[in-house]
């Protein structure tokens, strides 16, 4: 199960795969607007959005002539791997910060 | 909560070189310092992330528009030890007003000597969040994500 969590993970580890994930969160987008919105052409698009869709983290259906992607609206598993992406990320910032932030940062301000 | 279909929680921990009140007091008042600012839910970049210091409070976030947007509430206030807030942010990135719906978060923090303190966090109740024929889908896929969430665990504590 090791290699298949690993596998799961790793559908986040590219800033860009992340970045379309994040906005088919918000709402269904079809390829042509996605490539519009990012830095990358429209076969980079398509790439992303196959493993993604391999993943298992996102759907796509037809809708007139094009093709439109969202994260799969039903499906847990988006969710719960963007969620532990979330908190992976974040309890590493919080580290940081704690390790970093002056002792008496809090009562300057309150004071 | 004993149903075999309910959802693993999400587990992570990290241990910090700090005493505990210091701990407790930036994984809150300083919430905004530290939370990446790259997950938000509005569609405003977001200007500030904010915990309200008490039970009943907001969790929400700003946007550099103004508009704000509620992530959840806070359920248990109890410095230094433990914070219990809603996560209401459901699978279409909408806030979910139900309590019905909300997925709880719960942080206790505990002293492994003056200048340590160990923090841990659970992410429980997802299956509150998303539709109940959704569940059957995602049970098998607990597995693979403990074994991440010990990587994990493992890397923040190989730093000390």
């Amino acid at each position: 199960m090791a290699t298949y969590g690993d596998a799961r993970l790793s559908l986040f580890g590219d800033p860009t795969r992340r970045a379309i994930f994040e906005l088919l969160a918000r709402r269904p987008w079809s390829v042509g607007e996605l490539a519009k919105q990012l830095p990358i052409t429209r076969p980079a698009v398509s790439q992303h959005l196959r493993v993604l869709k391999d993943g298992g983290l996102v759907v796509s259906r037809s809708e007139g002539t094009r093709r439109v992607y969202q994260i799969d609206p039903a499906g847990v598993g988006a969710l719960r791997a963007y969620l532990d992406r979330i908190w992976d990320q974040a309890l590493g910032a919080y580290q940081q910060a704690a390790e970093t932030a002056p002792d008496d940062f809090v009562s300057r301000r309150k004071s | 909560m004993s149903d075999p279909t309910t959802i693993p929680a999400i587990n992570g921990a990290t241990t910090v070189r700090v005493p505990i009140e210091k701990a407790f007091r930036v994984f809150t008042s300083s919430f905004n310092t530290w939370w990446p600012r790259e997950f938000h839910i509005g569609q405003a970049e977001m200007a500030k992330a904010i915990l309200e210091p008490r039970a009943g409070g907001r969790w929400y976030e700003r946007g550099v528009d103004g508009s704000e947007c509620d992530w959840g509430r806070v359920l248990a206030w109890e410095p230094p030890l433990r914070l219990l807030v809603t996560w209401q942010i459901n699978g279409s990135w909408q806030y979910d007003p139900d309590p019905e719906h909300a997925s709880e978060i719960e942080v206790r923090f505990t002293a492994e000597g003056p200048e340590r303190t160990r923090v841990e966090l659970e992410h429980r109740h997802l299956d509150r969040l998303v539709d109940g024929r959704a569940l059957r889908d995602g049970i098998g896929e607990g597995g693979g994500w403990s074994s991440v969430l010990e990587q994990f665990a493992r890397a923040a504590a190989s730093e000390d």
